[in-house]
């Protein structure tokens, strides 16, 4: 049974009598440990489709499955404890809190899940050891590099110990560098055994994983699955992904 | 989120904006201090007012006085004998619900009481029995009261407050040492007057507590000038119902009748004649049946003529309590408004601070905030804001009290009690959480996208 389980779903927007198809009819499987990235054009449906898959929105129509329970009409409450648990984001803006230093802000999530400080302060350091930023700790994020700061961000999505991570444009906001050294964490990340999902518009960024999704228009229309031929191969859209 | 991370978060922002938080807990302050004082204010008032009901004797205390006949029974003017001896006698024999009684006979005001040429300004010079010293609580504190016998054999004795004594002895912080002037005679209108006994100095809370820190202080420099009197209360007199017990001069009735009334009698008999009577009755709660009693009996020794009226304390006091009702009333009010425009200045600074905040909130939010993590969280951040206001506000209510005695001192102290600190607390917990429940409601219904999306 795949981690996460689309089927049908649909997220239209009203907007003055039009009727906006941010996602229309879409069905998809993530398996776990899977690096997988989402690509397309500006308003494409991309952030709306990954805001559904990380339980910060609900699907107009379709079903969601995530690790085993069905999400599309759990309550704003339960949303809250999955996105806790068993997600993490990376934003393109890293979206740390400018009053809070680094460990703080990788300590946030578990503040929501009722750890003790001891057990907070240990495992934010232990994350932050993996993104190589514990020198950084005490480091209020203006005053870190744009590169940094999106590792600390990434510390946060790690630290709850997350089923899948989804990051939105996270080199979106860097130098090609530092893009390529997130990319490389990523990369790492995933070899570990994590289950990632990348959003970006940019092929080249897309060409890390092995498994990349294209939309366009709110639909699916191009899934290009090495597993599926054993090798790089194109197929055309509706099929079963 | 738990409860402390919450206070702590408060906290935390609260000081990243001190200056801001300051000026916005500032209308706390002052409505709580201001809370704090009226009731000090008011308590002070209350107490002062309760020891001078004391001191004149209760509301148990009825006074009998003479009083116009009423017009329909003008014709008896010639038969109206007024208030008389007889009356205390009748309501000690017929009255039972009338517990003490006592006959006052006052002294016309020309007469004069001195010594070695000195002479107190105004005296308070009575007639009377030695029940009078139950009756208008006074306490003999040197030497004794006169005594029945005393009163049968009409003796020259007298019983005297302080302030005579410091007018024709001299007052302890003149000479340095407290006179104690028994045995020594004074002169009443040409009679010599033996001093057998001296009430204590009464006065209020106040004055005593002042007199008590003025002995731990070097003394003040000597009044410059002639001597003068400082009028009523002013000198030693405290307030006028202490004033004025410190003003008494008792004598036996016998006496005044005898050596000062008999003029006023036919063949040297003296005249039974009364100024006044005061009765005492068991409780408040007889007053009414005890009232009647009286007036029953003194209707049948005035042969049914209304020449005469009860005064009761009754009046006085419910003067008193609406009063102190009114000032509590008023008084709660400024401080309601103070701590409701305390309570919008929060509301406000919350509301400037989650439009601040809103991409913090969303952060929240998709980090797994839930709607009652974010709306504890601002709503801690108000009360905390009201709270420390308050208990600024709570230190800020001794200064503004010592201000305000300074500024007008008043005959009572200001009593600042725990009942109105905690209900001041209170008040400003309460206005925290009313200030923030808006901002809160707001903040947590954001939609985390939105949030997200905003800057
Ligand atoms: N709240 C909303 N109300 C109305 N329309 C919306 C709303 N949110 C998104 N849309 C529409 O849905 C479509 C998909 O938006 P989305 O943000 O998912 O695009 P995207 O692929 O992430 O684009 P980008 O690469 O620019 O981030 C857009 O046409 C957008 O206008
Ligand atoms: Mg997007």
């Amino acid at each position: 049974m795949p981690l996460v389980e689309l089927r049908g779903v649909s997220k239209i927007y009203h907007l003055g009598g039009e009727e906006i198809r941010a996602l229309d009819d879409v069905n998809l499987d993530i398996d776990a440990g899977e690096f997988i990235s989402i690509i397309g054009p500006s308003g494409s449906g991309k952030s709306t489709l990954m805001h559904i898959l990380g339980c910060l929105d609900t699907p107009t129509r379709g079903t969601i499955c995530l690790d085993g329970t069905l999400i599309h009409n759990a309550t704003p409450r339960q949303l809250a404890a999955i996105r806790n648990r068993k997600i993490g984001f990376v934003f393109q803006f890293f979206n740390l809190l400018p009053k809070l230093n680094v460990l703080q802000n990788v300590e946030l999530p578990m503040v929501y899940s009722g750890l003790s400080s001891r057990e907070r302060r240990e495992r934010a350091l232990r994350a932050l050891r993996m993104v190589d930023m514990e020198n950084r700790s005490k480091h209020r994020p203006m005053q870190l590099s744009g590169g940094q700061q999106q590792r600390a961000a990434i510390a946060r999505a790690l630290v709850n110990d997350p089923k899948i991570i989804f990051a939105d444009e996270p080199t979106g906001n860097l130098d090609s560098h530092t893009g390529e050294v997130i990319l490389e964490l990523f990369r790492k990340l995933s070899h570990e055994g994590r289950t990632i999902a990348l959003v970006t518009h940019d092929p080249e960024i897309a060409a890390v994983t092995p498994r990349r999704i294209e939309i366009r228009d709110g639909r699916i229309s191009k899934v290009i699955d090495p597993k599926l031929a054993g090798l790089d191969r194109q197929l055309e859209t509706p099929a079963s992904v | 989120m738990n409860f402390w991370s919450a206070i702590e978060v408060g906290f935390k922002e609260i000081w990243a904006h001190k200056f801001r938080s300051l000026l916005t807990m500032l209308g706390i302050v002052l409505g709580v201090s201001s809370l704090v004082a009226m009731a000090a204010l008011v308590k002070g008032m209350e107490n002062g007012m309760k020891e001078a009901l004391i001191a004149i004797g209760g509301l148990e205390k009825v006074r009998v006085e003479e009083q116009d006949i009423p017009a329909k029974q003008r014709q008896y003017t010639d038969d109206a004998v007024g208030c008389t001896i007889n009356d205390v006698y009748a309501l000690e024999r017929s009255a039972p619900l009338v517990t003490l009684v006592e006959p006052e006979m006052r002294m016309p005001s020309y007469y004069r009481v001195t010594r070695d040429g000195k002479m107190p300004d105004w005296v308070n010079l009575i007639g009377t029995w030695p029940s009078a010293l139950e009756m208008n609580e006074h306490i003999v504190q040197y030497g004794r009261m006169f005594n029945d016998i005393d009163d049968e054999n009409a003796r020259n004795v007298c019983v005297i407050g302080t302030y005579i004594r410091d007018e024709l002895f001299g007052a302890p912080d003149e000479v340095g040492h407290e006179i104690i002037p028994l045995g020594q005679t004074i002169n009443i209108n040409g009679e010599p007057f033996r001093i057998i006994g001296m009430f204590q100095r009464y006065e209020s809370e106040r004055e005593r507590k002042q007199r008590e820190l003025q002995a731990t202080q070097p003394k003040a420099a000597p009044q410059t000038g002639p001597k003068r009197s400082r009028g009523w209360g002013g000198h030693k007199g405290g307030g006028f119902v202490f004033g004025w017990k410190n003003r008494t001069i008792y004598i036996p009735l016998n006496t005044m009748w005898l050596r000062f009334r008999a003029a006023t009698g036919t063949n040297n008999i003296p005249d039974p004649h009364l100024s006044a009577l005061n009765l005492k009755v068991a409780s408040v709660d007889e007053l009414e049946p005890a009232l009647q009693q009286a007036r029953n009996v003194l209707m049948s020794t005035h042969h049914g003529i209304e020449d005469f009226r009860f005064q009761t304390q009754e009046d006085w006091a419910q003067n008193i309590t609406s009063a102190i009702h009114h000032a509590r009333l008023s008084g709660g009010f400024i401080s309601a408004i103070s701590l409701l425009v305390g309570g919008i200045g929060i509301m406000n600074i919350m509301l400037a601070s989650i439009t601040e905040r809103i991409r913090e909130i969303g952060i929240r939010k998709a980090i797994g905030a839930t709607y009652a993590d974010v709306f504890v969280q601002i709503l801690i951040e108000s009360v905390v804001i009201a709270l420390l206001g308050g208990l600024a506000g709570l230190a800020a209510a001794y200064g503004l009290v010592y201000l305000l005695q300074t500024l007008s001192p008043t005959e009572n102290t200001p009593i600042i009690t725990f009942t109105a600190l905690g209900v001041a607390f209170l008040f400003s917990a309460g206005v925290g959480v009313l200030a923030g429940l808006v901002p809160a409601f707001k903040a947590a219904k954001l939609d985390p996208i939105q949030a997200l999306r905003y800057d």
